[in-house]
């Protein structure tokens, strides 16, 4: 494919427009804000730096939201009221249904197994000689993008008849131990559970740098004191180092199940949801796109909407108390 | 007080006008005529072309679900014509149409031309109002080059929406001649007799199928072929049309049958999945890959469209006394020999001067002979010459579409709305294959129908 400057100029200038146009917003609105009388001036300057953000969020997500909302009322077309059939459709049948079921599963291993992976390897190599290098290994697959990850470990699961020679890392350690060749991604719910290795691989290392940084902020005269009195490792990490990086733990907890709840990359990379390896982001997708079912592609994006608010509001309020 | 100085007012004041002269400035040169229009030449290879007119510095996007080498035929073969009429084809090819077509029609970034392989995808788009209907030239062309079959597909509401492109026949079951010379196999002629060559070959100790699903997105449609291609045989032409309009349901006893008919060679241990595994290997098989152990005396047999002569290894002659070759699928009565096939549709989101000269183009009979010229190609339209054909399948092919006694149905899951057809049709298979029992699919598949 060849990269064609002339053929892409319309592109480049629209490009600069957009970065002239948003310069000249921002120029009027410090004037704006610059010229505003002095008396109650933290209202009006508020007001005025406010108000293109609100806008943006209107147009942005407001508006999305609300017609979202009003599509998963309406049938595939968006042509029609059909009530609460879209609902109905995704807590009833039971294709709907495995998918709610992926989603708790993928909910409720990966922030566990990203937080434990994360905190058992932090404390492990925490004051060794070879931490940072240990901790840069960890980190590593946090640089690779979802879709690349769901690439590398589709080959690590790959599958050739016994009489043939492996591709696949997996199936050739099986081989190599007398084993059988296994299809790993398509027997379900098995199949799950080895595409939330994938997501744990790429997540461990974030759960590592974060926790590993709340216990090297544990105040030492703790430590010490704790050691003075002669407590076993298995009672320094129960009563002093966890208790001491709760919140660094809930931070890593929260932001795992957003991540977890929005996954979609690994899924359509690995197995594109067959097999019974859909989750909700995936087949929210489908629906919307590829099936032209509207009404259920909006109800399950507002299913998960409902699914991740109570937890941002839970982590907005834990930030507060850490404050 | 005020939170900037003087100079620091008038810089940005300054700066930001600056900014935004530059970019207008850039902007107006968007409408520069460009240069090198390819619309003054004019020699003799050009005069093919003069009836569709001269769109200088014009452009015509298309955007399609046919990659790689194909798409490169493709281009290669509009090339003159793109190169008299001035205009500039730009092409786009997806692994992901049918999603991405509507991301792109939604987000309000159509392309100028889409080539759909699914009359029920289009169907959606013309009804959604998003499709313009064809000029009236395209029309012409298409009534004097398709039979009105054809015609009906790209017909919503009675607007016509497109011409027909390529072609193919699904009907096809390719093997290796020099194998069933040298093992003394002859090709079958009704179902029981390819059912008594299937247990000869399994009795050989040779998997006398392989089978290849794997598609990405559209991961089981081979498997739906199948189905197809059986229903037509066992329900009949007018019962395959019931199916597929939803008057005969997908749990139907018939098509349950017929399903099993189909399980019964591609869910048998004995019988798949030649070269790759079990059963199950079937699934995860690429269906490009899925033929290719017939090249290496791994398996005997491969039901695939007559589009499966490009994905042959290369070097693989396809004859009748060459490596491969193809025989049609029988039925229980040898008399009878109704076709499945598919092609796509040209279809326009924009209705300017130079779109409608390549929908035009494209409907003509030099596009698809000048195709054909340069590899492996099948129209259905009439006046192309099937002796251009590059292979003998697709010489078979274009005289069977061309035959008016054919009996001729379009890919049934391509007819149904993309809910069951592009979705829970191709996925029930791949479970059907994975484990699932015939009953429990088509029940699935059946419920998933949209209401309306």
């Amino acid at each position: 494919m060849d990269f064609d400057f002339a053929a892409e100029q319309p592109k480049l200038v629209q490009l600069l427009i957009g970065v002239a146009a948003f310069l000249v917003v921002v120029a009027v609105i410090l004037l704006l804000v610059d010229r505003a009388p002095m008396r109650r001036r933290a209202w009006t300057h508020a007001t005025i730096l406010l108000l293109p953000a609100v806008a943006l969020l209107s147009i942005g997500l407001v508006v999305p939201a609300v017609r979202t909302t009003l599509l998963s009322f309406m049938s595939g077309d968006g042509m029609r009221w059909v009530g609460l059939d879209n609902y109905a459709w995704m807590f009833t049948q039971p294709e709907a249904l495995t998918v709610l079921r992926n989603t708790l599963i993928w909910v409720l291993l990966v922030p566990l197994l990203v937080t434990s992976v994360g905190l058992l390897y932090a404390v492990m190599v925490d004051r060794t000689r070879f931490e940072s290098l240990a901790k840069s290994l960890v980190f590593l697959p946090m640089a690779i993008s979802f879709v690349g990850a769901g690439i590398i470990w589709r080959f690590v699961y790959a599958y050739r008849a016994d009489d043939q020679d492996q591709i696949g890392l997996l199936n050739q350690l099986v081989v190599a131990m007398g084993g059988e060749p296994q299809q790993w991604l398509q027997e379900s719910p098995t199949n799950t559970l080895f595409l939330i290795v994938v997501m744990v691989w790429i997540q461990a290392g974030f759960a590592t740098v974060v926790l590993s940084a709340a216990i090297k902020g544990i105040p030492a005269e703790i430590v010490e004191a704790a050691r003075l009195d002669g407590a076993s490792p298995a009672q320094m990490f129960f009563r002093v180092t966890l208790p001491s990086i709760r919140s660094a733990v809930v931070v890593v907890a929260v932001t795992q199940s957003i991540a977890t709840l929005k996954l979609f990359d690994i899924v359509r990379t690995m197995t594109g949801g067959q097999f019974d390896t859909s989750v909700i982001a995936n087949e929210m997708y489908n629906q919307a796109f590829r099936y032209g079912e509207t009404g259920k592609g909006a109800a399950l994006a507002v299913f998960l909407f409902a699914l991740v608010t109570p937890i941002v509001i839970y982590q907005i309020r834990q930030r507060r108390e850490v404050r | 007080m005020s939170l900037l100085s003087r100079t620091n007012r008038v810089t940005l004041v300054a700066g930001s006008i600056g900014l935004a002269l530059v970019a207008t400035a850039c902007a107006s040169t968007e409408n520069k005529p460009s240069a090198g229009g390819g619309g003054s030449s004019t020699s003799a290879d050009c005069a093919a072309f003069t009836k569709y007119g001269n769109h200088a510095g014009k452009t015509v996007s298309i955007y399609s679900p046919i990659r790689d080498t194909e798409a490169d035929l493709f281009e290669q073969a509009w090339k003159p014509f793109a190169k008299c009429t001035g205009m500039k084809i730009t092409y786009e090819g997806t692994g992901e149409f049918e999603a991405q077509i509507q991301v792109r029609a939604d987000g309000g970034n159509p392309p100028d031309i889409a080539f759909f392989p699914q009359p029920g995808l289009l169907e959606r788009f013309a009804k959604a109002g998003k499709l313009k209907p064809a000029s009236a030239e395209v029309k012409k062309l298409a009534d004097e080059g398709w039979s009105p079959d054809w015609a009906k597909y790209s017909t919503v509401d009675g607007t016509f929406y497109g011409a027909p492109l390529g072609a193919s026949v699904k009907s096809f079951v390719w093997y290796s001649p020099g194998m069933f010379k040298e093992k003394g196999w002859t090709v079958p002629t009704t179902w029981d007799e390819l059912m008594t060559l299937t247990n000869t070959i399994a009795a050989s100790g040779v998997k006398p199928w392989c089978v290849g699903l794997e598609s990405g997105d559209a991961t089981g449609w081979p498997a739906t072929d199948w189905i197809e291609d059986i229903i037509l045989r066992e329900v009949g032409p007018e019962g395959y049309d019931d199916w597929v309009s939803h008057k005969l349901a997908f749990n139907d006893p018939k098509v349950v049958a017929a399903a099993d008919k189909v399980g019964a060679i591609l869910k048998n241990e004995k019988f798949v999945n030649g070269g790759y595994g079990p059963v199950k290997s079937i699934v995860s098989t690429a269906f490009q890959e899925g033929g290719v152990p017939i090249t290496q005396g791994k398996c005997a047999l491969h039901r695939q469209a007559s589009f499966y002569a490009n994905f042959w290894p290369e070097g693989t002659k396809v004859a009748e006394d060459g490596d491969v070759f193809a025989f049609y699928l029988p039925g229980n009565d040898p008399a009878k020999k109704p076709v499945l096939g598919a092609g796509e549709f040209v279809a326009a989101f924009a209705d300017r001067p130079e779109v409608q000269a390549v929908q035009a183009y494209l409907a003509s009979a030099e596009f698809p002979a000048t195709r054909m010229k340069l590899a492996t190609y099948v129209t259905a339209r009439k006046g192309v010459d099937p002796a251009l054909a590059q292979n003998p399948i697709d010489k078979l092919s274009m005289e069977m579409l061309q035959n008016p006694d054919t009996v001729f149905r379009f890919d049934g899951s391509d007819l149904m709305p993309a809910a069951v057809g592009a979705g829970t049709f191709w996925k029930g298979m791949t479970d059907w294959i994975n484990g699932k029992d015939t009953k429990t699919v088509l029940d699935y598949i059946d419920a998933s129908w949209p209401k309306s």
